[in-house]
């Protein structure tokens, strides 16, 4: 049987041909083609049926830097996962372009988008107070937190006092920056997450590995046994149909028995003090239009000033993010039902710190459409789990150090730089160029990690020094021309790592072939 | 000091360097050649909905009699009767059984196939997602050209809830693989009425 084309079935190679199915196994249309909607991919992409372990994420060693050089050598030695990741994302990647060259004013849209953000956050303290006044205006109840302990302990307060003893929530990013769900065991409420993504990965005790996918580093069998351990589905199915159903089946008595709903918010509108959700599972409205109860947990940086701009980042958001014109939910919060109660919390945890950063203030312009994510060829091969924080991928790695500098210091140096993050971010943030500016930032703090920093002194010596240079490098080719391939990859050579091999070494050193062939030898150039 | 003080204090103090001016959004036009409602029909098609017109379906409550074999049918739009009255609900959770749910929709947008719902169109706003299946009657005079026509409209700086609906629920989360019906409605079918 020959694979059916999806209608937006993108026209190049795939990068791992080994991964390619021989059939959409998901939805399909009317007429029988198959449908590329939400994160689903616009080619089949199947991993070879041989099971492999999951490979876990950056070892946690508190404020010690996290290594994810190390964590990444375990995903790409985990081959079936790797390269069914790195196809997946590479799929958003096209399905993105296919969308952003759609519409002719794309270019125009992110110019908008990014000096609306850029004009909000330089006004922040007069469209927050205005944002508040209307949602107070709404008979929405607005808190205002610190930090994240102060956040977890104002929505612990407001369940108290409505006695609600489970939550359901969508997927939110602050909350899961906050540490929400650990939080709340401890104070003995059951929180539920809705997203079938974020569930997957609460199930596990993972953070989530990608913003808008968050279990996307996992395959079937790897969710089949989750569900088993703690949903206790059988571990041998695996169709993900039916796992989508176990899911679906398990969270539904939750979601009617929850005393209180949660969720994110992609946008906050000051004009209207409405709060706007993105979701595909339509779980956000499950969320917040069940319980007699609904929280928003929100960053100072959501922030549009009008319903006009709104329309510039729905817009856009969706197509950059999965290549589709909107999510199958955009929702828009103004103020309760009746009977019922609205709070905003309003949270900074570092954020207008951050607005003080002359070279990296402009990260919080992100709007978290995961595209830098998709299109980072690190990334892509190293699964999001190896960067050890909430936020992984470029944005995560410009991100993080404001958060802990000592725990992300090595975060910068896992880019190529080659900027197609910042090709593809919506709101133009200069990701590359914060990535090397915290590079920097890292070099003069003393924090570049220990094989680098010997690395670099030694170099800095040898380039110093025109003689000892010329005698280094021809020894280093002749050398490395001979040795066997395990003396050069190792952990103690930082240009090399797995699935990164150091080139093959020249014959002749450049400046010997000048010399033998343009003075020696009489040529004139 | 309180929290609200000491983060607007700080945002101000930390506020960057440069002028900001707000930019306006121009309207972009949407090149629709097909008119307003081809393009709805197939933007909606690519988004995992249906649509059937008045003319096909005839009677719309034994169409949907035949099309889901509902035990319950739960309409929000009086020409269209089902078996449990949604002026009796007293409670959200209560539709949870319901198989169709049937409304009308505020507004459809032609650019992506949504359409477009407030609690006054759903009564009860879990209407559209704890039931099995949705049918949504659509006046081809509603459909507008693009997202930014849509919020044009007064009720997005007056309804209390105001969403968009732009196919069924889905997901791909597990190896990006296409599920309809993830968490709310299996699938989204639109009536449209001339």
């Amino acid at each position: 049987m020959s694979a059916p084309q999806s209608q937006d079935a993108a026209s190049s190679k795939l990068l791992h041909p080994e991964v390619l199915g021989d059939h959409f196994e998901g939805a399909h249309d009317a007429d029988g083609r198959p449908l590329v909607h939400a994160e689903a991919t616009s080619r089949p992409i199947r991993e070879p049926v041989q099971q492999e372990p999951q490979p876990r994420g950056a070892k946690d060693r508190g404020h010690r830097p996290v290594d994810p050089v190390e964590a990444a050598g375990r995903f790409v030695t985990a081959t079936i996962h790797e390269k069914a990741h790195d196809e997946r994302l590479w799929d958003g990647r096209l399905r993105r372009d296919a969308a952003a060259h759609a519409l002719p004013e794309w270019e125009a849209m992110r110019a908008i988008a990014s000096a609306t953000k850029e004009h909000t956050l330089a006004h922040l303290g007069q469209y927050l107070a205005q944002f508040e006044a209307a949602a107070e205006a709404n008979g929405v109840i607005v808190h205002w937190a610190e930090d994240a302990a102060e956040h977890n302990r104002i929505v612990h307060d407001i369940l108290r006092t409505h006695g609600a003893k489970t939550l359901i929530k969508s997927k939110s990013m602050l909350t899961d920056e906050c540490g929400f769900r650990a939080y709340m065991k401890g104070v003995g409420i059951e929180v539920i997450e809705t997203d079938l993504g974020e569930r997957i990965q609460q199930l596990d005790n993972e953070e989530p590995s990608h913003i808008t996918g968050p279990a996307i580093h996992k395959t079937r069998a790897d969710v089949a046994k989750v569900f088993a351990s703690t949903l206790g589905s059988d571990p041998t199915a695996d169709d993900i149909h039916k796992l989508a159903t176990v899911q679906r089946d398990t969270t539904r008595p939750y979601i009617l028995a929850a005393g209180a709903g949660m969720t994110g918010c992609n946008f906050a509108v000051a004009e209207t003090g409405t709060v706007v959700v993105c979701t595909n599972e339509g779980n956000a409205d499950l969320s917040a239009n069940t319980p007699p109860l609904h929280i928003v947990s929100m960053g100072i940086e959501k922030l549009v000033p009008t319903l006009a701009h709104l329309t510039v980042f729905v817009r856009l958001l969706a197509r950059n993010a999965i290549g589709t014109p909107l999510t199958q939910y955009t929702s828009h919060f103004r103020a309760p039902r009746p009977g019922t109660q609205m709070h905003y919390v309003i949270v900074d945890n570092g954020r207008s710190a951050r607005l003080g950063l002359a070279e990296f203030w402009t990260s919080l312009k992100c709007i978290r459409c995961a595209a830098c994510m998709n299109t980072c060829p690190v990334y892509r091969r190293s699964g999001g789990l190896s960067y050890g924080a909430t936020y992984s991928g470029p944005i995560g790695v410009i991100l993080s150090p404001t958060f802990d500098r000592a725990k992300y210091s090595a975060l910068p140096f896992v880019s190529t730089l080659n900027g197609s993050c910042t090709n593809v971010c919506p709101v133009k943030i200069n990701i590359h160029e914060q990535i090397f500016a915290w590079r920097r930032v890292m070099a003069e703090e003393h924090r570049i990690p220990l094989a680098k920093a010997e690395l670099m002194r030694t170099m800095g010596y040898v380039l110093a020094h025109p003689t000892l240079y010329r005698t280094a490098i021809a020894a280093a080719d002749e050398v490395l021309r001979w040795l066997p391939h395990f003396v050069i990859e190792n952990r103690f050579n930082t240009w090399s790592s797995k699935g990164r091999d150091t080139p093959n070494a020249p014959k002749q050193t450049f400046h010997s072939w000048w010399y033998q062939n343009r003075i020696k030898g009489g040529k004139s150039a | 000091m309180s929290s609200r003080e000491a983060i607007l204090t700080r945002v101000r103090l930390n506020r960057p360097r440069g002028s900001f001016d707000l930019p306006s959004v121009p309207h972009f036009a949407l090149a629709q050649p097909e008119g307003l409602v081809q393009t709805f029909v197939r933007s909606l098609k690519k988004m995992g909905g249906r649509s059937v017109t008045v003319q096909e379906i005839g009677n719309p409550v034994a169409w949907i009699q035949k099309e889901y074999a509902p035990k319950v049918i739960c309409s929000a739009v009086p020409q269209i009767v089902g078996n449990r009255d949604l002026s009796q609900v007293n409670r959200p959770q209560e539709l949870a059984d319901v198989d169709v749910a049937v409304a009308q929709a505020l507004l459809g947008v032609a650019e992506t196939g949504s359409v477009v719902f407030t609690e006054a169109q759903l009564q009860v706003n879990t209407l559209a997602y704890l039931a099995q299946h949705l049918v949504v009657v659509l006046n081809a005079v509603d459909i507008v050209a693009g997202v930014q026509d849509a919020y044009r409209h007064p009720a997005f700086s007056s309804a209390h809830y105001a969403v968009f609906h732009t196919g069924p629920s889905a997901t791909a989360d597990i190896e990006a693989v296409l599920i309809h019906g993830a968490q709310g409605v299996r699938s989204l079918t639109v009536i449209l009425q001339e």
